[in-house]
C-alpha cells in the first residue's frame, strides 16, 4: 500500500460533478489498510469512498484522507441454503449479481445503478422499487464489521450493538470504516421480470393506483413527466413486476433461466441529447418518451438490466449536464400528505428547469437507521442541471417537504440548509450521541458532514 | 463548505466593520442563516456591526484584528479558523489616507502601505495556509480601480492596491488546483464611510452593489470583477491612454 501521509492529492466529486474538493485519496486492499491510514490521519480526517455514486459531497474530505474502498472486494462466504453471502464492502452489487444471479440468488435491494458498493449501499441504507414489502438494503444485512476510530473492528447488527448498527446504516460513513457484511440475498427462479406498464394521464390517477395495487408487486416504480403542466401534469409511466418463475419463461429460455448478463440493450427513445439541454429539448424528450410508452401492457418479460438498471447502458450520462454539474433533488412526504407531493411537482413544473424524467416511488415502513431516509409515504426524484436562481428554488421546496414532515436524501443532497435538514432527521440528536460514543475526536468526517454540521 | 448551489456556511470578515464587509454579511444572511466572524479592532463599532448581524440571523463572533500589529493576522486567522472551516474570508480593511499629507509625509506613506499593503499581504498568506490545510475556501480581496491605473490624484493609495491586487491576482494563480480561490473586487467610488464627504465620481456605486458583485462572483467562480461592471473597460481604455494625455486629465 501507498504512505498514506505522501499519497498523492486527487480532486473528488461525487456523481453530480459540483464542488470539488481534494484529499489524498488511498487505495484500501483490506482492513491493515484501512488501519493504517487511520493511523495516519491528519486533524482532517478521513472517510470511506465506494464507487462514488451519490450526487454529492459524502464521500469527500476536503484537506484530508479518502480511503478508496473499491479494491477490497472478494467474496468471503457463500451459504447457498440460506441465501447469504458474506463480501469485503468494496464489492459492487454489479459483481454480487455477475457471481449470484446465475445461482439463483438476486441482491436483496438494487438503486437505479448497479455500480456501487456493499459499503456505500449500508451507508446511505439504500432502498430500492421493492422497498414498499423488502425496505431497505441494510434490513439485509446480518452483521457488519466496522472499523471505528480506535483501530478496533466491531461486528455489529440488528442484533449485536443495535444503536452502533442503525447509526453505521444511512450513517454516510460517519460511524467508521465497514469492512464486511452478511447479505441475506433474495432467492429467484429466473432472471427475468414479469412486468405490467400502466400510462396515467395525471398525478391523481397515477397516486392512486399506486396507492390501491402496489401491494400485488415486488417492484413498483414510476416515470413522471415534470415538464407537463395543468391537465397533464404528472402524467406518468407506471412499470411494476415480480421475478418470473421458471415455468413462466419461454421453452428457450427455461433451458438456462438464471441466465445473466449486466449489458443492457439501449430502449430509451433517442438516448440523451448531448449539449442539447434545455427546456425544449427536455420537454421533447418527455413527450417522445411517454408516447412511445404503452397504454397498458401485461406479463411482458424483461431482463434484470433493462427493468432495474436503464441508465447503466449510458455511460457517463452524468456528463451532458454541462460543466456546472447537477443536482438531484429527492425528497418524501408520508402517507396522508399527498397534496404536498401535488404542491411540489406544481411548483417544480412552474419553475421552468429542466429535468428528465423523474422518479416517484411509494415507500413502506421506515426502520430505526438513525439517518435512514425511508419514511411511509411518496418519494420523488428529479435531476436538475445547476443554473442560478436554483438555490432559492430548492429551499423554497425544502419548507414545503418539512411542513409536511418529511425529509431530503442525504446520499443525493447537495445544498440543503443545516437547520432544516435537523428539522427534517428528528434522529440526529441520538445520531451524534452514538458518534461521540465512538469516535470523542471526530476522526471519520466528510465534506457532507462538515457542511451540515452532522 | 460552499456548497453545490455556491451557498455558504460561514464567512470571515477581516476589517470586518467596513462598509462593504458587513454589506457582504447582510447579503449573505439574505439567503441563510450563517456564521460570521468579525475580526477588526474592538472599538463600539465592531459590537454595533456584531449586534446588527446577529439581528439579521448571523452567529456572530468577533476576533481581534488590527492592521497596525504584525502578529495579527496570524492570531487572527488562527482565533477564527478555530471556530470551524472558513468557507469565504473577506479582506476589507484599508484606508484612503490624506492624499494632500501623503504627498509630504514619509512616516504617513508608510503608515498607508502598511495598512493596505503589508498587512494584506500577511492576512493574505495566512488565509491561504489555512484553507489549503482545510482544502477548500475563497478569499475576497477587495482591492480598488485606483490600483489599475494609478492617478496622480492619489498615487500613494493607488499604489498600495496595485501591490495588494498584484499580490492577491497572483495568490489566486497560485492556489489553482488546491480546492482554494481568490476572487479579486475592483471597485470604483463606493459612497461610503470611507468616503464620506468626497465629491461624487463618475460611475460612483454603493456598498449593496459591491456586495451584489461579491456574492454573485464567488458563485460564479470568477476571478477578478469590477463593481459596476462598466467599470472594466473604463479602466482598460485608461490603462492604454498614453502618459502625456493620462498625466493631464482632471483627477
Ligand atoms: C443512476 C443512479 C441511481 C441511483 N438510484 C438510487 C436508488 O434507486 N435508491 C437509492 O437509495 N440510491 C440510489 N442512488 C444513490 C446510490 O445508491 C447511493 O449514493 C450509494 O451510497 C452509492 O454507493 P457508492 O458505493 O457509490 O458509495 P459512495 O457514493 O462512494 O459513498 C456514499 C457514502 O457511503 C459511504 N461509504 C462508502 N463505502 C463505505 C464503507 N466501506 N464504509 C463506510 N462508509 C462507506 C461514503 O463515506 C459516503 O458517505 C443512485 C445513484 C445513481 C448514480
Amino acid at each position: 500500500m501507498a504512505d498514506p501521509r505522501t499519497a498523492e492529492e486527487v480532486l473528488l466529486t461525487g456523481w453530480g460533478r459540483t464542488a470539488p474538493t481534494p484529499a489524498r485519496l488511498v487505495a484500501v486492499h483490506g482492513p491493515e489498510d484501512a488501519a493504517a491510514v487511520l493511523a495516519a490521519r491528519t486533524p482532517r480526517g478521513v472517510v470511506a469512498r465506494g464507487l462514488a455514486r451519490s450526487y454529492n459531497d459524502a464521500a469527500q474530505n476536503a484537506g484530508g484522507h479518502v480511503l478508496d474502498m473499491t479494491a477490497a472486494d472478494r467474496v468471503l462466504d457463500v451459504d447457498l441454503a440460506a441465501g447469504e453471502v458474506e463480501v469485503e464492502a468494496g464489492i459492487s452489487l454489479d459483481r454480487l449479481m455477475n457471481l449470484f444471479v446465475p445461482m439463483g440468488l438476486f441482491v436483496p435491494v438494487t438503486p437505479g445503478t448497479r455500480y456501487v458498493t456493499v459499503g456505500g449501499a449500508v451507508a446511505a441504507d439504500i432502498h430500492g422499487k421493492n422497498h414498499h414489502v423488502a425496505g431497505t438494503f441494510s434490513e439485509h444485512v446480518a452483521w457488519l464489521d466496522l472499523l471505528t476510530a480506535d483501530g478496533e473492528v466491531r461486528r455489529v447488527g440488528p442484533d449485536r450493538d443495535p444503536e452502533l448498527f442503525w447509526a453505521t446504516a444511512g450513517g454516510m460513513g460517519l460511524t467508521g470504516v465497514i469492512l464486511r457484511a452478511r447479505i441475506r440475498m433474495k432467492p429467484v427462479e429466473s432472471s427475468r421480470i414479469v412486468v405490467d406498464t400502466d400510462r396515467t394521464p395525471d398525478l391523481d390517477s397515477l397516486m392512486s393506483l399506486m396507492a390501491g395495487t402496489d401491494h400485488l408487486y415486488d417492484y413498483s416504480v414510476a416515470w413522471i413527466d415534470c415538464v407537463a403542466r395543468g391537465a397533464r401534469m404528472g402524467r406518468s409511466v407506471l412499470t411494476r413486476g415480480r421475478f418470473a418463475r421458471r415455468d413462466e419463461l419461454a421453452p428457450e429460455q427455461q433451458a438456462d433461466p438464471l441466465r445473466y448478463s449486466g449489458r443492457v440493450r439501449l430502449s430509451a427513445p433517442g438516448v440523451f441529447p448531448p449539449g442539447l439541454l434545455n427546456p425544449a429539448t427536455v420537454a421533447a424528450f418527455n413527450e417522445v418518451w411517454y408516447r412511445k410508452s404503452p397504454r397498458r401492457k401485461r406479463d411482458q418479460l424483461q431482463t434484470i438490466g433493462a427493468f432495474f438498471h436503464p441508465l447503466d447502458g449510458v455511460g457517463s450520462w452524468n456528463r451532458v449536464y454541462g460543466p456546472r454539474g447537477f443536482v438531484q433533488y429527492q425528497f418524501v412526504v408520508p402517507d396522508g400528505r399527498e397534496e404536498a407531493m401535488r404542491r411540489a411537482l406544481e411548483r417544480i413544473s412552474r419553475s421552468g428547469h429542466a429535468s428528465f424524467l423523474a422518479v416517484l416511488k411509494r415507500f413502506g415502513e421506515g426502520n430505526p437507521g438513525m439517518l435512514s431516509f425511508p419514511l411511509p409515504g411518496w418519494t420523488l426524484a428529479l435531476d436538475i442541471p445547476v443554473v442560478s436562481g436554483l438555490a432559492a428554488l430548492l429551499d423554497e421546496l425544502d419548507e414545503l417537504v418539512v411542513g409536511a414532515g418529511g425529509r431530503v436524501y442525504l446520499a443525493k443532497d447537495p445544498r440543503v440548509r443545516p437547520e432544516v435538514l435537523e428539522q427534517m432527521y428528528p434522529r440526529l440528536g441520538a445520531f451524534r450521541d452514538v458518534r461521540r460514543r465512538v469516535d470523542p475526536e471526530g476522526v471519520f468526517t466528510s465534506d457532507l458532514a462538515r457542511r451540515l454540521s452532522l | 463548505m460552499i456548497d453545490a448551489l455556491g451557498s455558504v456556511g460561514s464567512l470571515l470578515l477581516v476589517g470586518g466593520t467596513s462598509d462593504i464587509a458587513v454589506a457582504t454579511a447582510h447579503r449573505y444572511l439574505r439567503e441563510r442563516p450563517l456564521r460570521v466572524v468579525v475580526a477588526a479592532r474592538d472599538t463600539p463599532r465592531r459590537s454595533a456591526v456584531a449586534e446588527e448581524l446577529r439581528a439579521a440571523g448571523g452567529r456572530v463572533e468577533v476576533v481581534d484584528f488590527d492592521a497596525d500589529d504584525p502578529g495579527s493576522p496570524a492570531r487572527a486567522v488562527a482565533e477564527a479558523a478555530a471556530g470551524g472551516d472558513i468557507d469565504v474570508a473577506v479582506v476589507a480593511f484599508g484606508q484612503l489616507g490624506d492624499a494632500e499629507q501623503l504627498r509630504t509625509d514619509a512616516a504617513a506613506a508608510a503608515h498607508l502601505a502598511q495598512v493596505n499593503y503589508v498587512a494584506a499581504v500577511a492576512v493574505g498568506t495566512e488565509l491561504a495556509g489555512r484553507m489549503r490545510t482545510q482544502g477548500h475556501g475563497e478569499i475576497v480581496a477587495l482591492s480598488s480601480v485606483a490600483g489599475e491605473r494609478v492617478r496622480k490624484a492619489n498615487y500613494v493609495y493607488g499604489s498600495t492596491k496595485a501591490g495588494m491586487d498584484a499580490f492577491y491576482s497572483g495568490l489566486g494563480d497560485s492556489l489553482a488546483g488546491s480546492g482554494v480561490s481568490v476572487l479579486v473586487v475592483r471597485p470604483g467610488f463606493v459612497r461610503s464611510k470611507m468616503t464620506e464627504g468626497m465629491p461624487d465620481a463618475p460611475l460612483a456605486t454603493t456598498p449593496e452593489a459591491v456586495a451584489e458583485a461579491i456574492v454573485a462572483g464567488v458563485r460564479g467562480g470568477r476571478h477578478t470583477i469590477w463593481v459596476p461592471g462598466a467599470m472594466r473597460w473604463v479602466m482598460s481604455g485608461l490603462r492604454h491612454t498614453p502618459r502625456a494625455i493620462f498625466r493631464r486629465l482632471p483627477f
